[in-house]
């Protein structure tokens, strides 16, 4: 379902000199399989999931999902790609301050051609436990809560494969194990491929796949180490 | 959910800055609303005060200051033009019951005297006919319709009663006059020494409903009333000041009151008694008459001198230099001899669109008169001089509008910053360059739709509160909810403040491009990198 070929990415120093970060030959999660991807911080993983989602384009390489070779599109139709095909939850939940929990999973289905569909928004979040909490905008929920809302956002357009990005990394260890428990479980009801990194290890003895990017990357740990961290924004 | 939504969602987020962005779109546009409305309105009055008759008469002066006092009730009158100088316009009977055409009455469909130079409190007085109120018109409606003069209260007055009048609708209101009121009149105009000729009062016959037009602030009295105070009788020439003089001026006064009288016996509502009288007093003023009608009037003699000293020892009747008005004038029932009356102006309603420009030539051609077209010279006057003002309003205006709309572009732009980790959101969640960049474009848009609703509400509220002012200074009648007139706009009429919402479209569009822009050219990637 999602097959990475020969991608490499490099940025540019300041002095112009390039900076590799990806290279990996061959890369592939079959539909609705569920795996988790581990790498230390700075080691390309947002980066990889930038790629995998079209947010960033490869220097080369093939990144095909469910047969089409996303590359190949323009901007435009890989940003049409992405709202239809692709669920994306990141790091730090990314809800839109100024919308309720309904709002904001509803904004995920705004960008679609199919359009909103509120009683589905409804439906994903009571299926994630917020069914009494729909008006309320972010600043009034727990942090737990927000990322359940941000989980139902990026199932809300039945997405062929839902990319975490850390998505257990600001949340307390009580609400961990349910962020990682309702990932799973949706993904698996909705037979969505589930691709999460994570720097830690304390989630991979749940997942039958666990990949290690340092072993999928050929970019040397030492060139990649002594690159900017992801926090600064350069590898992004 | 909609983009408009989401551009509304993040105007809220700003709430204080969105409010003080579209106060001032608001304020901006309330300004323009205001010039627009309150020139366009006077300068529609102006226009339709000057319709309903193509020429004015009056003496040789200056245009706009004929145009001014006789239309607008503004400035001094100019000099009088002799009483026959009107019957030239008219259809009339001569001393023997004749009827003769004026000179050029065959051209005229009405002509109306003016007769001016008084006042009541701070109104001008206007001694005219019934004909100004039953056979002009004070414009037209946007159909054609002729606008007809309506009575509030009352009804017109009648020519043969000298001393009714009828109140235009503010002065009414202003001077606190109701029908059956009895009011003198002041000589002079806007002058606190100016003597009051309380001796002579006017009762209130009718009270206009409003026009919208000057005429509101008038107070308009029967000519034949108008006459008969001392102050407005024509001095006699010199030579009139004999013997020969006297008789002459006697026996026009006689003719005058057989006129009357006659015109009195004809009227249908006269009882019986009465007109039984009036016959009788015609009869002995047409024998006296007859009487007179042989003799010669005799050279300057001494005979005539002596004469002249009976009857000023007589004491009943004193010598014309010695008296204003004449005796006979003074009973208020006999209209004043038509030499000793001029008018002010004539209002002229041709038969024909071409007799105007012949007669404007002829009469401009003679010594006697000027003629002017009062919708030229107001025409003038506003493209001159009024025009020059409302532009010069008008740009402030706009700049104040074009300043709130930078305005705005401020604010977004300054947002941008802020907002740069939810474009990058939106972005990852699929929304295209051009979605972005159409949101932040609404939400310029939804600013400055809101605040200029809110400026054109603003704009007529503050119209609605400086009415009764506007109203009680101008004459003008103006409604908070009433559009600015309309203007040639396209090919079509339009009120420009229809204009004025699409003009602020384009104008947030125009200030919306710059951080629209900015949202189109987000950096994802580097967008949801930063720190939250």
């Amino acid at each position: 379902m999602l097959r990475l070929q020969n991608i490499r990415k490099a940025y540019v120093e300041p002095d112009g000199s390039p900076l590799p970060i990806l290279e990996i030959p061959e890369f592939h999660v079959a539909a609705g399989e569920q795996m988790v991807l581990v790498g230390r911080s700075g080691s390309g993983k947002t980066t990889l999931l930038q790629i995998i989602a079209g947010i960033s384009r490869p220097d080369s390489g093939l990144v095909e999902i469910a047969g089409l070779d996303i590359t190949q599109l323009s901007e435009a139709g890989r940003d049409r790609f992405r709202a239809e095909r692709i669920g994306y939850v990141f790091q730090t939940f990314n809800l839109l301050p100024a919308f309720s929990a309904l709002e904001n999973v509803l904004l995920g289905m705004t960008f679609t051609r199919t359009g909103r569909d509120a009683t589905r928004s409804e439906d994903l979040l009571k299926r994630v436990g917020l069914g009494h909490r729909l008006a309320h905008r972010p600043a009034a929920l727990s942090v737990g809560e927000q990322q359940r809302v941000a989980v139902a956002r990026a199932l809300a357009n039945r997405p062929t494969i839902l990319l975490a990005d850390e998505p257990t990394a600001n949340v307390d260890t009580a609400n961990q194990q349910q962020i990682i428990d309702l990932l799973r479980e949706t993904c698996a009801e909705e037979k969505i491929a589930l691709v999460m990194v994570t720097h830690t290890q304390e989630v991979t003895s749940q997942f039958d796949r666990v990949d290690h990017l340092a072993e999928i990357n050929q970019v040397r740990p030492s060139v990649a180490g002594t690159t900017p961290t992801e926090e600064d924004g350069s590898l992004n | 959910m909609s983009l408009w939504k989401i551009a509304w969602r993040s105007i809220q987020q700003r709430k204080l800055s969105s409010l003080l962005t579209g106060l001032s779109i608001a304020l901006g546009v309330a300004l323009v609303v205001i010039v627009l409305v309150i020139h366009g309105v006077v300068s529609q009055s102006f226009s339709e005060a000057a319709q309903g008759y193509h020429l004015i008469l009056g003496a040789k002066g200056g245009k706009l200051q004929l145009t001014l006092n006789t239309v607008f009730h503004l400035s001094q009158p100019i000099e009088n033009v002799p009483y026959s100088f009107f019957k030239e316009f008219t259809e009339y009977q001569d001393e023997s019951g004749n009827h003769v055409r004026g000179k050029y009455a065959s051209a005229v469909e009405v002509a109306v005297p003016y007769c001016l130079g008084d006042s009541y409190k701070d109104f001008r007085v206007v001694g005219t006919t019934p004909d100004l109120f039953e056979k002009l018109s004070y414009g037209a409606y946007p159909d054609g319709t002729l606008k007809h003069y309506q009575f509030a209260q009352g009804s017109n007055f009648d020519a043969h009663d000298f001393h009714a009048a009828v109140i235009g609708a503010v002065a009414a209101r202003q001077a606190g006059l109701k029908l059956g009121d009895h009011f003198p009149i002041t000589h002079g105009i806007a002058d606190e020494n100016a003597k009051i000729h309380d001796e002579d009062l006017f009762h209130v016959v009718g009270i206009l409903a409003p026009t919208g037009t000057p005429n509101d602030r008038a107070v308009f009295v029967n000519m034949e009333g108008f006459y008969l105070i001392a102050d407005h009788v024509k001095p006699l020439p010199k030579q009139e000041d004999s013997i020969d003089g006297v008789l002459k001026m006697h026996l026009e006064q006689l003719r005058s009151a057989h006129n009357h009288l006659q015109r009195a016996a004809a009227a249908k509502d006269v009882p019986a008694t009465a007109a039984t009288q009036i016959k009788e007093a015609d009869q002995l003023i047409d024998e006296i008459l007859r009487a007179a009608k042989p003799q010669s009037i005799r050279p300057h003699s001494g005979a005539t001198k002596t004469a002249g000293d009976e009857t000023e020892h007589d004491g009943a009747e004193k010598s014309p230099r010695h008296r204003h008005p004449p005796s006979l004038a003074t009973d208020k029932q006999i209209p004043l001899p038509e030499n000793q009356r001029e008018v002010t102006a004539v209002l002229l309603l041709l038969k024909n669109d071409v007799f105007s420009q012949v007669l404007y030539n002829k009469i401009n051609e003679g010594d006697m008169a000027q003629a002017v077209f009062p919708s030229r010279e107001v025409t003038n006057l506003f493209e001159g001089i009024v025009g020059h003002v409302r532009m010069i309003l008008l740009v402030l205006a706009v700049l104040v509008v074009v300043v709130a709309g930078v305005g705005v572009m401020v604010s977004i732009y300054n947002s941008m910053n802020d907002r740069r980790r939810e474009i990058g959101i939106m972005r990852a969640l699929g929304a295209a360059r051009s979605t972005v960049m159409s949101i932040v474009l609404m939400e310029s848009v939804l600013l400055a739709l809101l605040g200029g609703m809110a400026g054109v509400i603003l704009g007529h509220v503050t119209i609605g509160l400086f009415a009764p002012f506007v109203t009680a200074t101008t004459g003008v009648m103006i409604n908070f909810w009433q559009p600015a007139p309309a203007i040639h706009f396209a090919g079509t009429f339009i009120s420009p403040e229809v204009i004025l919402i699409p003009a602020l479209l384009v104008l947030a569009t125009i200030v919306g491009f710059l951080p629209a822009l900015i949202a189109y050219r987000t950096d994802v990637a580097r967008a949801l990198s930063d720190a939250p």
